[in-house]
């Protein structure tokens, strides 16, 4: 067991070793198959544990491998901790990241730096099992920096262009803020507990200081903040879109940023034994931020902006889960949502792929025509993350809100804006589908925008009769969205492609898993296994389940259905029907923008920011080093002083001896003569 | 003299390896001499002297390394000459677990960076001038007497001072003598300091005058706890200025920018340890008391410098300026942790001394090499470097990433211990200073970004990859940083007795005091339980013995 254990993150570590040695030897694809193996083997190691662990007692099994730092009464080793939960995230990080894997040596074909990518690929996936099997928290930091470093390499990927290499360095920087939260509680947590084993932490948090358990609390979540991308650290999940469409469903949507939650359950004897306002401000924050980014998503033209603002909302409704308490919940949405997200994403890439890079929807239309088996998986993820039954979402999104209702108090207003938010999922879902698949063959009439130029103003720049036929096709043509970054550069004869079996291999399976996935937990009794499967997890969270009537969880899965449904039919009425006008009053500059939160960041970033920062340089410049230079010139000017006496004529020397025998001459008589 | 006597007897059952020391250090110098008497037109030859000499250096450490005793908190492979019979100056080496990792990275760092670099003129004084700095630096982290370690100290400067004068860019008439005299004037606090000290100590045979460190920092009947607050002083301005701590560190840029590159390297790799390693033996281990009195200055001034030194770093226009202001900022982890004064962060402390020293060393070295590609650091001239040179930028964003503290790269380790350390001493100073980590990878990234990323501008498409030399040079700094991240426990293991000692030693002149260590709570298993309730004593054996001589 503890060999198979460590081979689950080894392998896709001997895979890195082996690319990062021969990569350019290996080349395309073989590169790409080699990555894909070891994933895939690393999957079927992890089924093999699963199978292993039902023996274990109580199903969780630990082990540790070697000393890691020892120093004084502080020390950590490394070491994995399998439990429920964490051979869950396992299989679905190795199974999806297997599918990406395979995914990627189709879309990554001809690209010079093939090798590499699936380097840093292997070296993610090991990365994020190092994040979840970690028996302590230093090693789940290790993994949480590591899978950070791989996701600014892999979103600079392609760094020619500056708005990709920005997008990656801000991805670290505003996740080291997180970090910083995360180093803050690790400090506290060996102050308190004298150890960050998980074990040990969370074995009895009751007995130590409540104000303790509430800052390692608060501190860790800052850290999930971050790296789960929520209100107020989200602004670089959208901009880390520019990386290549694999690393966007793997790192961006399934695995990575899912950590933050992660890290929450896993530390749910702690929230329990925090104060109690605490799991309120984590449920705050995620409602918030579900029902912000899906306001942004409605109004998005880039196909993967819009995928990443779900992404955002989806990760707030686990926030929400985690926070009413419904840990179980948290990961199952997060399970689901790695399911239909990643197909999503790897279906707008399939999309990006067969439309020569262009990710603008306004260029968009028609689509199913040409790429069908894209087309209809794309549907699935859809009414899946629209929450349509009986697909994946719907079981796990209104888990969620029916927990949050029956938490009470707060409770239902948080229930009311998830409910809220969900309506808007399913409508700028359904808006996604009909701009893309539907409609007209948009990118034969709208212009094409030149390097770095927007939409609206290649719009702006056309004849006016093409104008208005684009007009008539497009009614929104002329928003200016900041940052808006042009990719595509087609013209009005191409021909979109369907995509090469690597690519729709993935997408079939993910279809199906993201229809049936939801039947892994159902909200009846006798056939909710993933809850029963995790429950030994949670046992200690102080969080005990109330009775619910059958009929209070039937209704709230008809209105969550209903809600839906609506969303749907909303979206259905305005994008699959020609309907201008509604369609520009539903998507407002502000919105398209969002909300103007992110411009007015890096306005404070590149103005007080910065001009505090310079502040500080001519502070050094001129009064640290000044003085020290000071010192230097004034030593200088004294001996100038000085120096004058020092004239080398023997006659003033001569003069200065006589006068001074003839003042000691005069002092000595003085003295004589008076006394 | 018959404690004295004891004393190095005491030492000699621990091994045999007596000659070690010694032998390392005088090769630097044959060396030198061997250069000396050589021919000027013969540049290779003259260089395949340095790289003999300077490979042995690092071979010897390596086996000083491996042939130590592990367990042992004191004094090892000790060995003591009579110098000044009358004052009781001793020609004495010796080291501890911590000096022995200093000594390690010298010989090390010092190697490499005569492989990594070469002078464009007048091979014979440079190389003499490189194994001279090498020496001193030697001598100083293995000296047991006072007044031989601040002779090696002070002879350090004057190689440093010939290599930037002689060798370096631009303005280095300027740096040089800038450098040379900030650091000289104020290691002159540090002689009166040591006069004052081993005058008044009483602390010698018969209660006389002496220089030996481990009597003056056991012995030291004469000195008041006022006195000892101002000779701590004294000591801690000079190792101030040489760390550098703030206020105190703008000579370091200028010395670091204008300097060649094997110049930098020993610079940041070696030289600034003298002055945390001064804070530490000299400082903390002659002064305890006064070493508790002046942690929350030293703490606040270290954390400042983190935070200050990250900043000023990120608006720099010159690549070595950055790197330059980022040892500020990395050296203020290193007085943090020890100033923590526990077992964890004087560790951490001493761990960042280590890393510090790969990692910047390995970053002088690139920087050294961009260089020689392209006669420039100022970061607008570059652009999109690692679409001509991947293997350079491959290499380099290790390095960075091990300088920003990504763990499971070398330099998390020591930061984390440091701040974890000072947490359990002073909570907030250690929250700010980990605010440092954020504004670290800003100035690194956005640099990175500059000169890496983003399209090859015209005067950058012929840049150069990495030859296979440099390759070579750079490899084992890397496998170094990656092995030190994931496994440090080789370092660790050595240096943890020789800090309990110190922490025994701080704790047993100070009243009442005692380290910080965790609460712990009833229930929770801790399986760290290893050697506590030992009997840490003094720092090493020669002080005890000596004691027991009186």
């Amino acid at each position: 067991m503890a060999l198979s254990v460590a081979l689950i993150p080894l392998l896709p570590l001997t895979g890195f070793v082996i690319l990062l040695l021969f990569g350019k030897q290996l080349g395309e694809p073989w590169a790409g198959w080699l990555a894909t193996a070891m994933v895939a083997a690393s999957f079927l190691v992890a089924c093999g544990v699963f199978i292993g662990l039902l023996d274990q007692h109580e199903n969780v099994f630990v082990h540790d491998y070697f000393e890691w730092i020892p120093a004084g009464s502080f020390r950590v080793d490394v070491g994995a901790l399998v439990d429920p939960m964490s051979i869950s995230m396992v299989l679905f990080i190795t199974g999806i990241g297997s599918l990406i894997h395979l995914y990627a040596i189709g879309y990554m074909h001809g690209d010079p730096k093939f090798p590499k990518f699936f380097l840093y690929l292997n070296l993610f996936v090991f990365s994020m099992l190092i994040l979840v099997l970690g028996n302590n928290l230093l090693l789940t930091f290790l993994g949480w920096e590591g899978v950070g470093t791989c996701s600014y390499f892999l979103i600079s990927f392609w760094f020619d262009d500056p708005a990709n290499a920005s997008a990656g360095k801000k991805a670290f920087i505003t996740n080291r803020v997180g970090d910083w939260g995360f180093m803050v509680a690790m400090f506290v947590a060996f102050f308190t507990f004298g150890t960050l084993n998980y074990e040990a932490i969370l074995a009895d948090p009751s007995g130590v200081s409540q104000t303790a358990v509430t800052v390692i609390v608060l501190m860790l979540f800052v850290g999930a903040v971050g790296k789960s991308a929520q209100i107020p650290l989200y602004i670089w999940l959208p901009d880390a879109m520019a990386g290549p469409t694999p690393v966007s469903a793997l790192i961006h949507a399934a695995t990575m940023v899912t950590a933050g939650v992660y890290l929450m359950c896993r530390i749910n004897p702690l929230i329990g034994a925090a104060d109690s306002w605490v799991p309120w401000v984590i449920a705050w924050v995620g409602a918030i931020t579900a029902l912000v980014a899906a306001s942004i998503a409605c109004s998005q033209m880039d196909i993967k902006k819009v995928l990443a603002f779900s992404t955002v909302s989806q990760l707030g409704y686990m926030f929400l889960a985690v926070g009413v308490g419904a840990y179980w919940v948290a990961i199952f949405h997060m399970v689901t949502h790695a399911f239909f997200k990643a197909l999503l994403f790897l279906d707008s890439g399939s999309v990006i792929h067969g439309m020569h890079d262009e990710q603008d929807m306004r260029r968009m239309g028609a689509l199913k025509r040409f790429m069908p088996i894209t087309a209809i998986t794309m549907m699935v993820g859809w009414l899946a993350i629209a929450g349509i039954p009986p697909l994946s979402g719907f079981w796990s999104k209104d888990e969620i809100l029916g927990k949050a209702f029956e938490a009470g108090g707060q409770g239902y207003a948080l229930y009311a804006i998830g409910t809220v938010a969900a309506l808007m999922t399913a409508y700028y879902m359904t808006r996604l589908i009909f701009r893309t698949f539907y409609g007209g063959e948009n990118w034969r009439v709208t212009p094409v925008p030149e390097h770095g130029q927007t939409m609206a103003a290649a719009f702006a720049a056309m004849e006016p009769e093409a104008r208005d036929a684009a007009r008539d096709a497009v009614p929104d043509l002329d928003l200016a969205f900041t940052p808006e970054p042009a990719h595509g550069h087609i013209d009005a004869e191409y021909e979109p492609h369907e995509s090469v079996w690597q690519m729709t291999v993935p997408l079939i399976v993910l279809s199906v898993l993201a229809i049936t996935g939801g039947f892994l937990s159902l909200p009846f009794e006798g056939l909710n296994f993933f809850e029963k499967w995790l429950e030994p997890v949670f046992e200690r969270s102080g969080v005990h389940e109330g009775e619910h009537s059958m009929a209070l969880v039937v209704i709230l899965l008809v209105v969550g259905a209903a809600v839906a449904v609506a969303g749907v039919l909303f979206g259905y009425s305005v994008w699959g029907k020609k309907n201008p006008s509604t369609q520009r009053a539903l998507e407002p500059a502000a919105a398209g923008n969002g909300w103007y939160y992110d411009i007015v960041i890096t306005r404070f970033m590149g103005g007080p920011g910065e001009l505090l920062f310079n502040a500080l340089a001519w502070f050094d410049r001129t009064i640290i080093d000044g003085a020290v230079n000071g010192v230097g010139v004034g030593l200088v000017a004294a001996s100038q002083v000085m120096r004058r006496g020092q004239t080398g004529y023997v006659r003033r020397y001569a003069l200065g001896i006589g006068f001074g025998t003839l003042v000691l001459l005069g002092f000595v008589l003085s003295k004589v003569l008076v006394s | 003299m018959s404690g004295l006597l004891l004393a190095s007897e005491g030492i000699e059952h621990a091994s045999d390896n007596s000659a070690i020391l010694p032998i390392i250090l005088a090769l630097p110098l044959v060396g030198a001499v061997l250069i000396l008497f050589t021919a000027k037109a013969r540049p290779d030859l003259i260089r395949t002297i340095a790289l003999t000499s300077t490979a042995g250096v690092a071979a010897g450490a390596g086996y000083a390394l491996y042939v130590f005793e592990t367990e042992d908190p004191g004094v090892q492979f000790y060995v003591s000459r009579n110098w000044v019979q009358a004052l009781d100056i001793k020609f004495a080496l010796g080291v501890t677990g911590i000096s022995l990792m200093l000594v390690m990275l010298t010989g090390a760092l010092c190697f490499l960076a005569v492989c990594g670099s070469k002078p464009d003129h007048d091979e014979k004084p440079y190389y003499v001038w490189l194994l001279v700095l090498e020496f001193a630096c030697l001598g100083a982290f293995m000296a047991r007497d006072v007044f031989l370690f601040f002779v090696m100290f002070e002879l350090s400067i004057v190689p440093l001072y010939m290599l930037i004068g002689g060798w370096g860019h631009g303005r280095r008439v300027y740096a040089a003598n800038k450098f040379f005299l900030y650091t000289l004037l104020a290691s002159v606090l540090m002689l009166v300091a040591m006069v004052v000290l081993a005058v008044n100590a009483h602390a010698g045979l018969n209660g006389g005058i002496t220089f030996d460190l481990d009597l003056l920092a056991n012995n030291a009947t004469g000195i008041s706890t006022a006195l000892g607050r101002w000779l701590f002083l004294g000591f801690a301005i000079a190792f101030a200025v040489k760390t550098p701590l703030f206020p105190f560190h703008t000579w370091l840029p200028d010395a670091h920018t204008e300097a060649p590159t094997a110049g930098s390297v020993d610079l940041a790799a070696v030289v600034l340890k003298l002055g945390t390693f001064g804070l530490l033996q000299y400082c903390v281990y002659l002064f305890p008391e006064a070493a508790t009195f002046w942690a929350p200055t030293l703490l606040t001034l270290s954390v400042i410098g983190i935070v200050y030194g990250a900043a000023v770093a990120a608006m720099q226009k010159n690549f070595k300026r950055i790197v330059a202001y980022s040892s500020v900022s990395h050296m203020g982890f290193a007085v943090l942790g020890l100033f923590a004064l526990n077992t964890i962060g004087i560790e951490g402390s001493v761990l960042v001394m280590v890393n510090h020293g790969i990692a910047t060393g390995a970053l002088f070295l690139l920087l050294g090499w961009l260089y020689k590609r392209r006669h420039t650091y100022e970061i607008s001239e570059l652009s999109g470097l690692q679409k001509v040179a991947p293997w350079f930028a491959g290499a380099f964003t290790v390095v960075m990433l091990a300088s920003i503290g990504v763990p499971g790269l070398n330099g998390f380790v020591g930061e984390f211990l440091s701040l974890l350390g000072t947490f359990l001493a002073a909570r907030w100073w250690a929250v700010v200073a980990a605010t440092g980590v954020i504004i670290a990878a800003l100035y690194l990234l956005w640099a990175y970004q500059r000169v890496f990323h983003g399209p090859v501008t015209e005067a950058n498409k012929g840049f150069p990859e990495l030859s296979w030399g440099e390759r070579a040079c750079i490899v084992p700094l890397i496998a170094l940083i990656v092995f030190l991240g994931v496994y440090p426990t080789p370092l660790l293991e050595r240096i943890q007795p020789s800090v309990k000692a110190l922490v025994a030693h701080v704790e047993q002149h100070n009243d009442g005091w005692h380290e910080d260590v965790p609460e712990r709570q009833p229930g929770t298993e801790i399986a760290t339980e290893h050697d506590e309730g030992g009997t840490p004593a003094g720092q090493s054996g020669a002080g005890e013995h000596g004691a027991e001589g009186e």
